[in-house]
């Protein structure tokens, strides 16, 4: 029986981090990570596998990490994924490959997550900086460079295609550059070290180029010759509530707020780009990206609060978050509900108003549904509300691609392997999901990249 | 300022506009198409210095480079999609505003290409202010100047001339276009809804990404809201609502830039 326990890993002070942009989570040294490697039990049919989107060889890198054979334990995650340090860091282990650990059952499961990223961080320091060899191989064209996209090119580009992705923005990294912030995903030193190993791989990345704008789906497959092309556009397009006052300033959606701080650099005063907290700031929402904004609110110096109409129970964002928040300071309404954002004489937000919830029956997702409390109404004083709702995915690509099928809310149809209603287009990540995270999509985009592979070779 | 951006050129069209950033710390800002050329790959800008990203790209030198210059962004113009026939049975108004006659100047060369003939109005404070005169003057049927001081043209503001144009000169309009600042173009609309004359403006909201990802361009439109860098920049003048568009203009300046704030076109 297993007698070490998990190795926690150590963070900066909830005080501290509050106040700056640093990352929260430090890491393991070569130390924790091998004492937390000797816990796996390197079981014959390994459940953490199955649960892994990308089905990385875990048992494996973790066995090499034991052994103290970083390269190797580096080599085996690289077959399955390009990204080791930013899934270290953002997938939802404790619903994937640690909530199947049979440690888990009676114990806490194997810290598979901090093992990645030990082994991910110790790639980009150490790893192999060699170029791959150019080759001409046939063009595929990837449309957007977030971990769909990236997770593709880079199956593609090691089978030998010739890989160009296209992305709107004026840096790679889709969510990852533009939504995740740097305290939980730094930048330059994660995100940028990452991408820069696809491009070593021949992966050709062409930044401010609007798909749907700048070049269409059929003039890259018609004018400028690439066999194949992969959506990964992600759901960028924000919702909001419809609600009154949601017009007002100091209304903004989180994308808007997270894109200033993060992919802008409002939060780096050398920078240019404004953001708005004032005093207080009122965040509608209980997901990922209600958190992240949240806790930017917080370290941009405003006392910052979730407003959620379901309760603790229902927050969909991951465990580590919501107790990251909290431990920053970070107050949770639950089950409250804004019916109206109120402004001042200058058409500046100064309350939200609210009204309080109770459960109901459980709806179609299984989670009870919020019902209002008659006559609660009441307000929150605040002088910034961010609304972290959801997205969708942006239409632009469809609207402007004859013959390719979507859903009513937008979504791509796209077929398991993610072969669209258009021949040699494929179609992957939150694009065709909506909403949802970083591993699930880099998933589409390696299956996708199987499927383009196959088209390829039998047309 | 004249910028190789060989694909923009290529697929630009009237009514669209770029967004750019001139260094690593600069904001992405949006900027209006002032002309393109798909063979030479070159699109036009023109900015006026108004706060710190203007005044960087109007820093920059011939043979320097814009860090990012993305685009082109927005839906064209409606009247791309016309059939030629209609749009010569229609009589169109071109009304613009400072840097607005930027703008402006690929849609009428367009129309002019197509043998449809247009009227533009210019305004601005003083003769020193106008833009693209000459430009204008050989692809519009008729241009007509509008200045404060009267230096150039006629005397007073672009909506007196509109009315003088119509009530004392015989001119007929069927649609008019507007570009230029919020203030002049919620002028224009009250103007020609009291002539009955449908009429579109140009928005120039704040923005980030330009594709529909933030929501910082966010417009009241007959009572919907709608994003101005995808649902626009052109919408149904009678149905913005300009109080709150302009209101939302102003959100990044502090109150102490908005105490300063002098405006530089005489609005």
């Amino acid at each position: 029986m297993n007698k070490i326990a998990r190795v926690p890993a150590r963070e900066q002070e909830p005080a501290a981090r509050a106040a700056n942009f640093e990352e929260v989570c430090y890491g393991y040294s070569v130390e924790e990570a091998q004492r937390e490697a000797s816990r796996c039990l390197d079981c014959r049919k390994p459940r953490c596998v199955a649960a892994c989107p990308v089905s990385i060889a875990i048992p494996e890198f973790i066995g090499k990490l034991l052994e103290g054979d970083l390269r190797a334990a580096a080599g085996t995650i690289l077959r399955d994924s390009s990204l080791p340090s930013v899934c270290g860091r953002v997938c939802p282990q404790e619903t994937q490959c640690e909530g199947a650990c049979i440690l888990g059952i009676k114990g806490e499961p194997v810290a598979i997550g901090k093992l990645e990223r030990f082994v991910g961080d110790w790639n980009i320091e150490n790893g192999d900086k060699s170029v791959a060899q150019q080759t001409a191989g046939r063009k595929v064209a990837i449309v957007g460079s977030g971990p769909a996209g990236l997770a593709c090119a880079g199956d593609l580009a090691k089978m030998g295609y010739s890989v160009t992705i296209f992305e709107a923005l004026h840096k790679p990294g889709g969510v990852l550059e533009y939504g995740i912030p740097e305290f939980r995903l730094p930048k330059q030193r994660i995100v940028a070290a990452e991408i820069d190993s696809l491009r070593r791989l021949g992966v050709v990345i062409e930044t401010n180029t609007i798909v749907g704008r700048t070049v269409t789906v059929d003039s890259l497959m018609n004018d400028e010759h690439f066999e194949a092309v992969f959506i990964a556009s992600g759901a960028g397009l924000p919702k909001f509530m419809g609600i009154a006052g949601e017009n007002l300033n100091g209304v903004i959606s989180a994308n808007e707020f997270l894109t200033r701080s993060n992919l802008m650099r409002a939060c780096d005063e050398r920078y240019d780009t404004p953001v708005h907290v004032g005093r207080r700031v009122v965040v509608v929402g209980g997901g990922n990206v209600a958190m992240d904004a949240v806790r930017t609110a917080r370290r941009l110096g405003a006392e910052a609060l979730i407003v959620y109409r379901r309760s603790e129970a229902e927050l969909p964002a991951r465990a580590e978050e919501v107790h990251h928040a909290r431990e920053e300071g970070i107050e949770f309404r639950m089950l409250t509900n804004p019916v109206a954002i109120l402004g001042d004489e200058r058409g500046w937000v100064r309350a939200i108003r609210c009204v309080r919830m109770e459960l109901g029956e459980p709806d179609a997702s299984g989670r009870r549904s919020p019902v209002e409390v008659a006559g609660s109404e009441f307000e929150i004083e605040c002088e910034a509300v961010v609304m972290a709702l959801g997205t969708s995915p942006n239409p632009l690509i469809a609207s402007t691609t004859e013959g390719l099928a979507t859903q009513r809310w937008g979504g791509v149809v796209a077929s398991e392997s993610g072969a669209t209603s258009r021949p040699g287009v494929f179609a992957g990540g939150d694009a065709v999901t909506g909403a949802a995270t970083v591993i699930l999509a880099m998933g589409a985009g390696r299956t996708a990249a199987k499927a383009i592979d196959e088209y390829l070779s039998t047309k | 300022m004249e910028v190789e951006a060989p694909r923009v050129a290529r697929a630009a069209l009237p009514g669209q506009f770029v967004i750019v950033r001139a260094d690593e710390p600069g904001e992405r800002i949006p900027l209006t198409i002032a002309d393109y050329d798909a063979a030479k790959g070159s699109v036009v800008i023109v900015t006026q210095t108004i706060g710190v990203s203007t005044r960087k790209i109007n820093a920059l030198e011939p043979g320097d480079t814009l860090l990012d210059f993305a685009g082109p962004l927005g839906r064209p113009s409606d009247f791309v999609t016309e059939t030629q026939g209609g749009l010569c049975a229609k009589r169109i108004l071109f009304v613009a505003g400072g840097v607005g006659a930027a703008p402006v100047y690929p849609q009428v060369k367009w129309l002019h290409e197509r043998g449809v003939e247009a009227d533009v109005i210019i305004g601005a404070k003083n003769r020193e202010m106008l833009i693209m005169t000459d430009e204008m003057q050989s692809v519009a049927r008729n241009l007509y100047l509008a200045t404060d001081d009267g230096s150039a043209g006629f005397r007073g503001l672009v909506t007196e001339l509109m009315k003088e144009l119509i009530d004392n000169r015989g001119q007929r309009y069927d649609e008019v276009i507007t570009v230029g600042p919020m203030i002049m173009m919620k002028f224009v609309a009250l103007t020609t809804k009291a002539y009955g004359v449908k009429t579109i403006a140009s928005l120039n909201s704040l923005m980030v990404d330009g594709t529909g990802m933030c929501g910082a361009c966010r417009v009241s439109i007959g009572g919907r809201t709608l994003f101005t860098c995808v649902d626009g920049p052109e919408f149904d003048a009678h149905l913005v609502d300009f109080d709150e568009a302009m209101r939302r203009q102003g959100m990044y300046k502090t109150q102490e830039e908005r105490a300063l704030h002098k405006c530089k076109i005489g609005l």
